[in-house]
């Protein structure tokens, strides 16, 4: 197995394509970064509204390190798995398309364990771009704009978090973004199956995501409890989760704590499913189809 | 004869009333000579919020304060979020501006026997519209004030005197002031829904701020 898994991954990172992913991600968030550093008073500004008329805000000690960082991941929601579905739907497709899939299915080694090399070597891809995002966005971030308490936007809200109770939400939160991430390839490695082409994949990988999150987002109660819950995409939002804290009677924050670990537990069960799911579906299909290409 | 009653009816009422007010001015004055002692302080404290769309924990704050009413809670280390300009907790600038004193009588703050007095301000293009003074007399502590102002409204500052406080200063002090809605488009915070009921019903509208302080400099 981990002969072939180091097979697939030679396969992944010897195709040019793959560091364009990195690269986009290395000029988005350096964007992001350049943005805040000139003007992050007005974005803050935004944030807070009106607030900024009734209370003090404290411009210099909110834009950090930490808070850069949670922009960033709140902004790049839909481009990060649609880097994630550019390898993914390549996997299968692209080797039906380039015509090596009938001579790799043919070697002695079973469909199934062929699949998994493919998706793990997925998965390890997922995994390193995403490390390399957490480097960029909250190494970096860090380096340039300090360490500070976090404000954290809600829609009905604001929460601060004190700084040296961020660093394991951030840590955890990355390792859920993983699993996230993970379920987008899925779905991606599914559709990969089906093709001969990794176009198809990759454009339906991204429609479905976007479509998905766009549901997840909008406040339409008739969705609210039939829809939303079902749909992978509300479920890969719950690495902010993280970052609610409980409060006490009295209103204030409890240090240290999590709002509702026992929902971000069900939607990383609910995300497990999904990636099961989705492998099943594809080692099934893929043992029954013709390779004719 | 009835003519003559009534008139002296009338002029021992208005002694009266001026006596009350010169009592409630000079008391106000008493109190004014007792904060007139500080002129500065730094003070490491404790700063509890509470307002309704603010999660936030406890903070180590320091306050400033240089008389007669440059005051600054600062949290130098991390975020705090204070009121702006209705935080004046020293009552200095208060009982300094220009103000007419009435006498509304005695009563009780926290089971303590207090006078209270009125002040109505006499500059009328002044940001204070009212402010009721609850004064321990025994030892001039001003125990609680509800100021009005045109902006802000009515906030609440309550004074709680320790044991061992310096200075007369207070080793604890509640701020109570309105506060508006807060929201944020959820199409700008995509916020993860837990599937939790929000709860319903009017949320409330008064913030509170509670600072202990735990060490003064002088």
């Amino acid at each position: 197995m981990w002969p072939l898994l180091q097979i697939e991954l030679l396969k992944i990172f010897r195709k040019p394509r793959t560091y364009i992913s990195f690269g986009a991600i290395a000029a988005m968030v350096l964007i992001i970064q350049i943005a805040l550093k000139f003007d992050g008073q007005s974005y803050i500004e935004f944030i807070v509204g009106d607030l900024k008329e009734s209370l003090e805000i404290p411009y210099d000690h909110i834009l950090n390190g930490y808070f850069v960082c949670f922009v960033i991941l709140n902004l790049l929601l839909i481009h990060i798995p649609l880097l994630i579905a550019l390898v993914a739907g390549d996997s299968v497709a692209g080797e039906a398309n380039l015509g090596t899939l009938r001579l790799l299915v043919s070697k002695p080694v079973s469909r199934q364990k062929l699949l998994l090399a493919k998706f793990g070597a997925t998965t390890v891809y997922t995994a390193l771009l995403l490390l390399w995002m957490a480097v960029l966005a909250l190494g970096l971030s860090l380096a340039v704009f300090g360490a500070n308490d976090i404000l954290i936007m809600r829609a009905d809200g604001l929460e601060i978090v004190r700084s040296s109770d961020v660093l394991w939400r951030y840590l955890a939160a990355f390792a859920y973004a993983a699993l996230a991430l993970t379920t987008v390839a899925a779905l991606a490695f599914l559709l990969s199956v089906f093709a001969d082409n990794s176009i198809g994949p990759i454009v339906a990988t991204i429609s479905i995501v976007i479509v998905f999150t766009i549901l997840s987002e909008m406040q339409i109660p008739l969705y609210d409890r039939t829809v939303k819950p079902f749909l992978f995409t509300s479920h890969m939002l719950a690495w902010k989760g993280f970052f609610y804290s409980r409060v006490n009677p009295d209103g204030t924050a409890v240090a240290g704590s999590i709002e509702n670990l026992r929902a971000i537990g069900k939607s990383s069960l609910v995300l497990i499913l999904y990636i099961t799911g989705f492998l099943s579906a594809a080692m099934y299909i893929f043992n029954r189809k013709d390779i004719l290409s | 004869m009835k003519k003559l009653l009534s008139h002296l009816i009338i002029c021992s009422i208005l002694l009266c009333k001026t006596a009350l007010a010169q009592d409630a001015e000079s008391l106000v004055q008493s109190v004014r000579a007792r904060l007139e002692k500080i002129d500065h302080y730094e003070a490491d404290a404790l700063l509890k919020t509470e307002i309704p769309y603010l999660k936030v924990p406890d903070a180590q704050v320091k306050v400033f304060y240089k008389r007669p009413d440059q005051i600054r809670i600062v949290n130098e280390k991390g975020i705090s979020l204070v009121p702006r300009g209705s935080v004046n907790i020293s009552l200095y600038s208060l009982l300094s501006s220009p103000h007419q004193a009435l006498d509304a009588g005695k009563g009780e703050c926290r089971e303590i026997p207090v006078r209270i007095v009125k002040l109505l301000p006499t500059d009328e293009k002044g940001e204070l519209v009212l402010a009721t003074l609850f004064i321990e007399p025994k030892t001039l502590e001003v125990l609680r004030a509800l100021i009005t102002t045109r902006d802000n409204g009515t906030h609440t500052l309550e004074f709680y005197y320790g044991k061992n406080q310096v200075n007369d200063l207070p080793e604890k002090i509640l701020f109570s002031f309105n506060t508006e809605n807060f929201k944020l488009p959820k199409g700008v915070t995509f916020d993860y829904d837990d599937g939790k009921e929000k709860a319903k019903g009017p949320v409330s509208r008064r913030g509170k701020l509670e600072i202990t302080f735990l060490k003064y400099r002088f």
